[in-house]
């Protein structure tokens, strides 16, 4: 009986404490790295000026890279050739939908350079340089009268500029349930 | 029987369900007013060929029926400019139950579906984390997982609506963009303790592996809350379509946060004001400003049978049904109405009745030949009622048309023709 009784007692034992090991055990198979081993994979240019390359660029250098790879979409003064493809003009005044162009709609410059370098142009994304995205960016905003055709963007000047609808948002983010 | 005395619950023909249950337990006649005879209706009752003649075998992966194959999603035609781009449309009227097929679940893409080979696929966690992890999939799937049966709804879904028109839409054409699966994944909040999330991260930036790395931002208490990366729907890998081989599943809120093909977890301070967050799926309201971070669907319903484009052959009882679902809980009650509003009956909840997932309804309609106006109004467990589309228009307007989810109405005229209608 005495025996039987602690043969039990050792099976429960053992039963709780595989419970708590297992508990405490769960898988972790993340291999460490560094950021550093995300140079050019971590695309991400955040508005606070983090994530941005180094080097920079004008719009007068910018127009050329623009004719070659993006006048075809985007028209030869971004007057686009189809809806979405509208990246200058347009207002928040007239009647109808707005057209949600760069100049008039998005309220960051960082997006223009994040969107470019990440997504443009549409055939081949990515295969632009880092230069050539700051100078198709500098085009992008000089076209819609935002800065001037010589001002060097890089990754300090271009978190500085304030876009002509940047207090035109309500953020809703804190909204996560009706 | 001249006339059969309805336990009407609404007007205009809308009946109990008690009075269905009751012709089948006590055996009154036929539910549509069939009298003619089967002879004389000309059913031939000959052993059919594929009775006498052994089909082919076994396959490696099912299709449905030669018959019901043109039961399919539409899509645009290809655009040389913007390729890969665009939509597919579930066929919401051919579908019955809550869940989706996987190869019937609406698709959007920004840049097309990449053929990702997952032994060359990584999923990394960098940022404000203690430690940046990288992940590959096979060991991805050594961890703990979890099923959840979610609906997703793209952003724009419903969205012509608002502007008007579309007398000739389906329910596939008009609301097609959601859709329904059983998800099973790993929690996020587990692969954020594994890197360890610092205090002052706020957001996370998920962005996806696909030619326009289409990325889009998180605060930080929804990722931990019940945010999954999804590695299977319904039971088989996420189709390339859905984000193969691994796909953030964000519940209840816009589909395109649900971050398809995703490579990198990037914890941050503020939102990383990515494109797809700005300049799209932004509502510009009547006063030119927008909303922005428009997160959680609105408590919604549809109607999918009858729905626009189908005909009622002959007057008779016919069984409405349709779909329901809220971004902000689950569906407590849904409401038809089929004379345009004036009077509502409660529909009878069929099958699944989950936390954000597509929800079955269905109510028993006498039609008299005459015309109608089919509605539903969907009420979620916070106690949320679907709007009218003169709400919503008053509330917003029309200048953008994302997270719509006013009431449809389907007009039946004399001749049992169903259309999109505004009432």
């Amino acid at each position: 009986m005495y025996k039987e009784v602690v043969i039990i007692f050792f099976a429960i034992f053992v039963a709780l404490s595989t419970l708590v090991v297992n508990s405490q055990e769960r898988v972790r198979l993340g291999t460490p790295i560094t950021e550093a081993d995300l140079e050019g994979f971590d695309l991400i240019a955040e508005p606070s000026g983090t994530g941005f390359p180094p080097g920079g660029g004008t719009a007068r250098q910018g127009k050329e890279v623009y004719d070659i790879n993006c006048a075809v979409c985007h028209g030869a003064d971004g007057e686009g050739t189809s809806g979405n493809t509208i990246i200058v003009g347009g207002d928040m005044q007239s009647e109808g939908p707005p057209l949600r162009t760069v100049g008039s709609y998005w309220p960051y410059a960082s997006t223009v350079f994040d969107f470019i370098r990440r997504a443009m142009p549409a055939t081949a994304p990515k295969s632009l340089t880092n230069e050539q995205a700051y100078q198709v960016t500098a085009y992008v905003l000089f076209m819609n009268e935002i800065i001037g055709e010589d001002t060097e963007l890089n990754a300090d000047t271009l978190i500085a500029i304030e876009m002509p609808n940047a207090n035109g948002f309500i953020d809703r983010s804190h909204i996560h349930s009706n | 029987m001249p006339h059969k005395i309805y336990d009407k619950v609404a007007g205009n023909g809308l009946i109990s369900r008690r009075y269905l249950l009751s012709i089948g337990a006590t055996g009154i006649g036929a539910v549509a007013s069939s009298t003619v005879l089967g002879a004389d209706a000309g059913i031939n009752f000959e052993i059919p060929s594929w009775s006498r003649t052994p089909g082919p075998g076994a396959s490696a992966y099912g299709a449905p029926s030669r018959h019901t194959q043109h039961f399919q999603r539409t899509h645009g035609a290809p655009n040389a400019t913007y390729p890969g781009g665009g939509s597919s449309r579930s066929p919401l009227q051919h579908l019955q139950g809550s869940i989706t097929p996987n190869s019937l679940h609406f698709e959007r893409h920004h840049a097309g579906i990449p053929d990702i080979d997952p032994s060359g696929h990584h999923l990394v966690i960098n940022g404000l984390v203690r430690q940046p992890l990288v992940f590959n999939y096979e060991d991805l799937l050594k961890y703990e997982m979890i099923s959840r049966v979610y609906f997703l709804e793209c952003a724009g879904n419903s969205g012509a609506l608002l502007r008007g028109g579309n007398e000739d839409g389906t329910a596939q054409s008009l609301h097609g963009l959601v859709s329904c699966a059983e998800w099973t994944g790993i929690p996020l909040s587990a692969l954020l303790d594994e890197a360890g999330v610092l205090p002052e991260a706020k957001w996370l930036a998920a962005v996806g592996a696909d030619a326009a790395s289409m990325g889009r931002s998180i605060p930080i208490d929804k990722a931990i809350d019940d945010v999954m990366i999804a590695l299977f729907q319904n039971g088989e890998p996420v189709m390339p379509g859905q984000g193969f081989p691994m796909r953030l599943f964000v519940p209840g809120w816009e589909g395109n946060i649900s971050v398809k093909w995703l490579t990198q977890i990037k914890l941050t301070r503020e939102a990383a004001q990515f494109r797809d967050e700005t300049s799209k799926y932004s509502d510009t309201l009547h006063d030119r400003s927008s909303y922005q971070f428009t997160f959680p669907m609105g408590t919604k319903s549809l109607i999918t049978s009858p729905s626009g484009q189908m005909s009622l052959d002959r007057p008779g009882i016919y069984q409405v049904t349709g779909v329901a679902w809220s971004g902000s809980g689950s569906i407590r009650r849904v409401e038809v109405s089929a004379d345009g509003g004036q009077t509502w009956a409660d529909a009878a909840i069929q099958g699944l009745q989950l936390d954000k997932a597509l929800t079955r309804f269905t109510i028993p309609w006498a039609w008299d030949g005459g015309s109608a106006v089919l509605q539903s109004r969907a009420i979620d467990s916070q106690g949320n009622m679907q709007p009218t589309r003169d709400a919503i228009l008053a509330e917003r307007g029309n200048i953008s048309t994302y997270h719509n989810h006013c009431i449809q109405s389907w007009s039946v005229n004399s001749f049992g023709e169903v259309s999109n209608v505004y009432v």
